[in-house]
């Protein structure tokens, strides 16, 4: 089997604060990271290696930078790390993004063999989209399970899978024939940490990069700024609604509950929710 | 380098549109009805309210679109929820959601009627199906907006809150049409149900074949506990504060006297103290109840974009400058473990029935 997983270094939006004065973001000194759904999606790929057999392929589009986050996932296990990396694809959306990872995973077939499953994560941390894994299905034509909150079974001589994704109201069970393309829920599994053989695999490792010149059918129009049709019109720090707040003070506790209580029934609440109150 | 050539492979999908290219053919917004089993979820209607605003507003059409097996009532719920047209496929292999199918049958009914704006929900089931969509034909697509609007251009402002909700920022989609944006649950308010309003329903040809129909629904796993939070009217919400699972039961207790039902921050569900299925905020659920009661909630900006439309917040803390308390309509100073159980007790003695009887 060939597993091909795709990933993204991203800031750690949780340490992400904005500027009170000039109300923009301070990314200075906030940590890049692996966005966490990703290495659940990683971590997956490498239990079926350790399970069945198969190489896994970790491919990301970002700056020289993003190597970090390759030789990450190399040190946990993975076989082979590229970094897809060109002036040119900066600033791509989620449409742009799709078409240069839905290549990079042709040419990894290329170089290593047809691909039986993908893996995003469901999305990332700094986007918050999800729509970069359907994307990429779409493009090859692979069936998309997304949410997948347990890859209940892979029968690699039928291509058979089944898996559970996770919906608002309950867990479908889908079975589908590979190549498919899976987006990860951090429910799906614990990713691993690398052991000190991996670790050091992982800091000598360099990731293969892969620029504009290395697609051959690559149609410049598609990527980066120009191949994205969002633009982002105006940013702004939403101001958090305000209310008079009236401050219920009593005696004791009992006094305030029953001040609460009279407040209420003088709105329109009780009519509007049936409440059979006396005051 | 290679020994053997590459075998030919498919085209890439999702390079050029198909088709007319022409886009001022397009008018009109199409809403993506959601349903499972035959009931349509809120947000579906939640989305004809807003886009009736809009289309109004652009003196286009408002259509819907639902796909099922048996969804003949959905279609006339539709008109009654604000459509002028709605679009039907039924057919047995579209009683459950899949992504090829209902792609499909979606992409189909682009081509045909050619909306200029395209809405889903920003559900499971939305994201899955949108994203899908959006690169097939291709045009542009906006992730889980929170506020929507038109210019005089027509073009679609789709406005979504970024980096953890500390900043909002409008997408625009000027290249192609239709544009499209998924919408967050919750953040809308459906039009009152009017089965008067008139409407035209449109049975939409059968475009699915054999090949399309490459995955198999083997189950569908109910949750046990199906909590509806999104239609809740009266919520009582804990947060960090409450301290273990036992407090839940407290405030639940005051949520079931009021008719309503209880829920939490990412912090109390990240505890372990109550199921995620519970939460409110950005990464669980929208809402906007008539009363919302916070305990224990010191009102980070996570949890606040979640429930800050409530017509009515009521906010338990024992810190007086929780920030919880700016949005607060009525705010006690105190700890919640005193307060609650004092305000059920107000409660009992003041309510006219014998048993708690929830709305």
């Amino acid at each position: 089997m060939h597993i091909v997983v795709c990933i993204k270094q991203v800031p750690d939006s949780r340490e992400i604060r904005i500027d009170p004065v000039t109300n923009t973001l301070i990314r200075q000194g906030v940590p890049a990271i692996v966005n966490y759904y990703d290495l659940h999606g990683l971590e997956e790929a490498l239990r079926l290696k350790d399970e069945l057999g198969a190489r896994v392929t970790v491919l990301t589009m970002g700056p020289p930078s993003a190597d970090k986050a390759l030789q990450q996932c190399v040190s946990m296990g993975a076989d082979e790390g590229v970094l897809i990396s060109d002036r040119a694809f900066a600033g791509a959306d989620t449409l742009a993004t799709s078409y240069v990872i839905a290549l990079g995973i042709q040419k990894a077939e290329d170089e290593w063999g047809p691909v039986d499953l993908v893996f995003c994560g469901k999305q990332t941390i700094d986007g918050d989209t999800g729509q970069v894994g359907p994307g990429v299905a779409c493009r090859l034509d692979l069936d998309q399970l997304t949410y997948v909150e347990k890859v209940e079974s892979v029968d690699p001589e039928t291509g058979a899978i089944v898996v559970h994704r996770h919906l608002e109201d309950g867990v479908e069970r889908i079975k589908a024939k590979m190549p498919v393309l899976i987006t990860a829920m951090s429910e799906l599994n614990r990713p691993r940490r690398a052991s000190l053989p991996g670790v050091l695999r992982g800091v000598r490792y360099k990731p293969i990069v892969w620029t504009t010149n290395d697609f051959e059918d690559l149609d410049r129009s598609k990527i980066g700024l120009r191949g994205s049709p969002t633009v982002v019109g105006k940013t702004w720090v939403p101001e958090t609604k305000q209310a008079e707040t009236v401050w219920l003070e009593g005696e004791s506790t009992e006094a305030i509950a029953e001040e609460l209580v009279k407040r209420l029934t003088e709105t329109e609440l009780p009519t509007k929710l049936g409440w059979e109150l006396e005051v | 380098m290679a020994e053997e050539k590459p075998k030919k492979r498919k085209p890439m999908i999702g390079l050029q549109p198909e088709g007319d290219v022409d886009w001022s053919q397009y008018s009109g917004i199409l809403v993506f009805v959601e349903q499972r089993d035959g009931v349509a979820k809120s947000v579906s209607w939640q989305l004809l309210g807003e886009s009736r605003r809009m289309a109004d507003k652009l003196g286009a059409p408002l259509m819907a679109l639902v796909m099922g097996d048996n969804v003949g009532d959905i279609a006339k719920e539709a008109v009654a929820y604000g459509a002028d047209k709605v679009y039907v496929c039924d057919n047995p292999e579209l009683k459950d959601y899949r992504t090829r199918p209902y792609s499909r049958v979606c992409l189909h009914v682009i081509r045909e009627y050619k909306p200029e704006i395209v809405l889903m929900g920003a559900t499971y089931t939305g994201r899955d199906l949108a994203g899908a969509i959006a690169t097939h034909l291709p045009t542009g697509l906006t992730a889980d907006s929170t506020m929507l609007d038109v210019d005089e251009e027509r073009l679609l402002h789709a406005s979504r809150p970024a980096f953890s909700e500390k900043m909002m920022a409008t997408i625009l989609c000027k290249q192609f049409k239709p544009q499209m944006a998924t919408v967050r649950s919750g953040t809308f308010e459906a039009l009152p149900y009017d089965e008067n309003r008139q409407g035209d329903i449109i049975q939409v040809e059968n475009v699915l074949k054999p090949e399309h129909l490459t995955t198999e629904l083997l189950e569908f796993i109910r949750a046990t506990d199906n909590v509806n939070l999104e239609d809740a009217q009266v919520i009582v919400a804990g947060g960090r504060g409450i301290g273990g699972a036992a407090g839940f039961e407290t405030l639940k207790e005051l949520a079931q006297e009021m008719g309503g039902i209880v829920a939490a921050t990412r912090a109390a569900t990240d505890a372990g103290w109550i199921d995620h299925a519970y939460q409110i905020g950005q990464t669980g659920q929208t809402v906007r109840p008539k009363l919302y009661i916070a305990a224990g909630i010191s009102g980070a900006v996570q949890h606040v974009v979640g429930m800050q439309n409530s017509e009515y917040i009521v906010a338990i803390n024992k810190d007086p400058e929780a920030p919880i308390f700016k949005i607060a309509n009525y705010g006690i100073v105190g700890d919640w473990m005193d307060v609650v159980p004092a305000l059920v007790a107000a409660w009992k003695k003041h309510s006219q029935k014998a048993t708690a009887n929830p709305v």
